[in-house]
């Protein structure tokens, strides 16, 4: 039953990602102008001129010349061969440029989820069932302190203190011996030493959130009748709040996977900049302005993708912890 | 903690087995303590049922949650103490205990067991129903998963579940609420306790489901012999089981004793006022006025139809049909009072729907005074929602909190542009004296009004634009019982003032008989039987009607046991 639901999901995405690589390609298209444009304007910056030919020239061999429908169907096609075609800007092959990136952006939003997850559940429990103490009222005030602290000031705030304090090299996610190095399990160790700071940084207000959305779930659960049974029932108070109230409050934390892993990839991005992570975010804004338009649809296709994937996880774990969801 | 055997070890037997001594409860409130419990006392027996009678507010539940320790925060027991004495054991004080210790949490589930009002929300929605017995067992009983799954089975056969070893792994969404009241009591079982705490435990339940438990309590008690300690606030309920009856009003015991000596005998004007609130029940008010003899029709419904479909699949193709209204046919005269009785599931409350037009009924016609409000449109809708109102079962609920009284019922007559300014301000307040409240309370919200007071709200919004028929769903259910007759009173004089008619929808055979001219039997979606309300009440035709009113508890206990109770049965 359940494995039927699974599949039926997996293939409800199909004809979903087909609709959004419509629209992403549309988004891509939408801006006045294309790569080239840009292009001449930025060499024109530099006083060089492209004469009519040339452009021309360009512009058929970039395909930019062909009707949209055209540019669309070709694009679809290379996609489903695994191509997802040229960047302009940096004439290499797109997978060779995101791959890595995507990677190091799932392993951190990951790793960021599970730091979220692991500070916000106990804090969160906490608050609700002490309502009111003096743990609840220092949880609440670091909550909202670390909701309203925006994700780069943070990071400065920690890169200052880790430079400064303790002198080390604290930005992006390798040190300069290991960043064009090929993988090996020093790079891998090294890598765990730079992890700690984005996933704090990019975690903090998340973490808060999740802490208020726990306690006001919990207490909503808290005053049900069924946690009254299962006290009458002589359950210890640890145990009869972990079983029932806990279990039913949790149905909203699950549901917030689905957002928080494309969140975690685009609302990123200015922390990325600063902390110079080699993550898809910078990466990703940069193809955005300079309209590399096979670029740019890789990773605005990618991280639907990801949003869909997020989302089937959420509602497997859903049907997973409550009954009352329906399969079908 | 050392306990205490007053009695001695010979005498154990008839020392009662729970005894309330001056027990007093209080709530740490911002402006002091406030108590909820002023010392009451009173004794539970072996074998026996003490009803605990009282209406909202009295301190009913608060007293058998300290009996477990159990008090909601903020109180606190400030005062007196619970003795225990289960079989063959020394007596110990729970009011000493650590409310989180190991000693009361033994004796909670295993020596006390206790069921709640709310068979919905009583039972974990996420955990099946076995899951949940299972732990009450092992809890306190050393044995493995799988003899705890054999016992626990056991005892939802006990309990009449049929097919038990199925029932195990269900959820209790996907019982009846009288099957999960089932499975909470098999769950407070599961373990033999000496005492049983049954807080209002049929409240939510229909009249016949409600029989069937109160049969089923009274068969498991005699076969195990605990004491129960049953909290209700329905007197026909106490005159059926109670031994013993304790009376509480507003935190204090007011009167206590042999459940004939209490109804012969009352002796305190409060139970006096109980008892005289259930019996006015029984017969139909003196004060209402029938509709003229030469009174035209106001209503004619003919063969109403609503189908629920539920549709599945990636075609959506309709895979189930609820037949919930099935072909429903009845007149309504002017000024008349038509009552439709069933239990939940039977489809009334959509009858009174369709006629408002809340739903879009599929077929059939329902002829409002010439106009058929099936295939009216919006605008001639608008109008005739003037004169059709309705009133909903919870007053708690149908009133946006967060809108003043006169917001509330000036709403509709802004809507409709009936009054403004000054105008409109003198008509809420000649509604609000016509309800018997008070005009200047209208700049107060709803939460500063008692249960009875928000219903007069309500009553006062539906009249407020002066309609012809009122549509009145379960109004009075929310309603502790002295209240009930006075929304009634209320209701009937505006009857009487305005020549309202009214179709009233009710699960609760005394109200209609209180109120009703005429009132439609309904069964699955049909009415099976309609007719003049005293000829259907004393003389029922159909046997849905005749399994309907034996299972209406008796408010006499001297005639216990004298009425065969049964369950329609659908003749296949």
């Amino acid at each position: 039953m359940l494995l039927r639901y699974i599949l039926k999901r997996i293939l409800w995405m199909v004809p979903f990602l087909f609709a959004v690589s419509i629209v992403a390609f549309l988004l891509i298209q939408a801006p006045p102008g294309d790569y080239l444009t840009t292009y001449i304007a930025k060499l024109g910056e530099s006083n060089e001129v492209l004469d009519q030919a040339s452009i021309q020239n360009l512009r058929e061999r970039f395909g930019l010349d062909q009707p949209l429908y055209v540019q669309y169907f070709k694009w679809v096609a290379n996609l489903l061969q695994g191509d997802f075609g040229m960047s302009f800007e940096w004439r290499q092959p797109v997978s060779d440029l995101i791959w890595e990136r995507m990677g190091l952006t799932v392993l951190l939003s990951f790793a960021t989820l599970l730091f979220t997850w692991a500070v916000a559940f106990p804090i969160g429990v906490y608050s609700a069932v002490r309502k009111y103490s003096i743990g609840d009222y220092v949880a609440t005030t670091l909550g909202f302190i670390g909701l309203a602290t925006p994700n780069f000031l943070l990071a400065l705030i920690l890169m200052y203190i880790g430079v400064v304090h303790f002198g080390s090299d604290v930005g992006g996610l390798f040190s300069n011996e290991y960043k064009n190095a090929p993988w090996s399990l020093a790079k891998v160790g090294d890598l765990m030493q730079h992890l700690w700071l984005p996933m704090i940084v990019l975690g903090t207000s998340a973490t808060a959130s999740l802490i208020r959305i726990m306690r006001a779930n919990l207490l909503d659960e808290l005053n049900k009748p069924y946690v009254d049974t299962a006290r009458a029932k002589g359950l210890s108070e640890f145990w009869l709040i972990m079983k029932y109230p806990v279990r039913v409050a949790l149905n909203p934390f699950v549901s917030t996977i689905g957002w928080i892993l494309p969140n975690l990839v685009s609302g990123a991005v200015v922390t990325a900049i600063v902390l110079s992570l080699p993550t898809a975010g910078p990466l990703m804004l940069q193809a955005l302005l300079a309209q590399d338009m096979y670029l740019a649809g890789a990773f605005v296709l990618l991280l639907s993708s990801l949003t869909v994937v997020g989302m089937l996880i959420s509602d497997i774990l859903l049907v997973l912890l409550d009954p009352r969801v329906k399969y079908d | 903690m050392q306990g205490e055997c007053p009695a001695g070890g010979t005498h154990q037997m008839n020392t009662p087995v729970i005894q309330i001594q001056d027990l007093n409860v209080g709530f740490s409130m911002r402006q002091g303590r406030v108590d909820v419990l002023h010392g009451i006392s009173f004794d539970l027996h072996r074998g026996k049922t003490t009803c605990v009678v009282g209406e909202s507010g009295s301190g009913k539940s608060v007293t058998a949650r300290t009996i477990l320790n159990m008090v909601p925060p903020p109180g606190v027991i400030n005062g007196g103490r619970i003795l225990f004495t289960p079989d063959g054991e020394e007596t110990v004080d729970l009011t000493a205990m650590d409310p989180r210790g190991k000693q009361i949490r033994d004796i909670r589930g295993g020596r006390i067991g206790m069921i709640f009002q709310e068979p919905m929300s009583s039972l974990s929605p996420v955990h099946t129903i076995g899951n949940q017995i299972v732990e009450a067992i092992r809890l306190h009983r050393d044995v493995s998963k799988k003899d705890a799954r054999q016992m626990a089975e056991e005892a939802l056969r006990q309990v009449e579940i049929p097919t038990p070893e199925k029932a195990l792994d269900r959820y209790a969404f996907e019982f009846s609420g009288g099957m999960r009241q089932r499975a909470m009591i098999a769950m407070a079982l599961s373990c033999r306790p000496d005492v049983l705490i049954a807080d209002e435990p049929t409240t939510a339940l229909d009249v016949t489901t409600q029989a069937e438990i109160l049969d089923l309590m009274a068969g498991l008690q005699r076969d195990l012999g605990m004491a129960i300690m049953f909290i209700t606030h329905d007197m026909g309920v106490v005159a059926e089981i109670a031994d013993e009856v304790v009376v509480m009003e507003k935190g204090h015991v007011v009167e206590k004793g042999d459940v004939h000596r209490i109804f012969d005998a009352p002796g305190h004007p409060y139970t006096r006022q109980l008892l005289g609130a259930v019996k006015r029940l029984e017969e139909p008010a003196a004060a209402k006025v029938r509709p003229a003899p030469d009174s035209g029709d106001i209503l004619k419904v003919r063969d109403l139809q609503l189908h629920f479909e539920k549709r599945e699949g990636f075609l959506q193709r309709v895979t189930d049909v609820t037949k919930a209204v099935d072909g429903i046919s009845f007149d309504l005269r002017q000024g008349e009072a038509l009552g439709i009785v069933g239990e939940s599931g039977s489809g009334k409350t959509t009858v009174g729907r369709c006629i408002a037009r809340v739903y879009d009924p599929q077929g059939g016609s329902v002829d409002y005074n010439g106009q058929d409000l099936i295939r009216a449109g919006k605008a001639e809708l608008r109008d005739t929602r003037k004169q059709i109102r309705m009133i909903f079962q919870d007053p708690f609920a149908s009133l946006n909190p967060r809108m003043t009284v006169k917001q509330l019922i000036a709403e509709p007559l802004i809507v409709n542009n009936v009054a403004s300014g000054k105008a409109l301000e003198a008509r809420v307040a000649k509604l609000l004296t016509e309800v018997g409240l008070d005009p200047g309370m209208m700049e107060r919200y709803p939460h500063a009004f008692s249960g009875g007071q928000r219903q007069r709200i309500v009553v006062a919004r539906a009249i407020a634009l002066e309609p012809k028929l009122v549509i009145a769903d379960e109004p009075t259910s929310a309603l502790d019982v002295s209240i009930r007759t006075q929304v009634l009173d209320l209701l009937l004089r505006l009857q009487a003032e305005m020549g309202l008619s009214f179709i009233f929808i009710s699960h609760d055979m005394a109200v209609i008989r209180y109120f009703c001219d005429r009132v439609a039997v309904m069964f699955k979606g049909r009415i099976v039987e309609i007719g003049e309300t005293e000829q259907i009440i004393t003389d029922p035709q159909h046997p849905y009607t005749k399994a309907l009113l034996s299972s209406v508890p008796i408010s006499d206990p001297t005639q216990r046991g004298t009425r065969q109770r049964h369950r329609y049965q659908e003749p296949a």
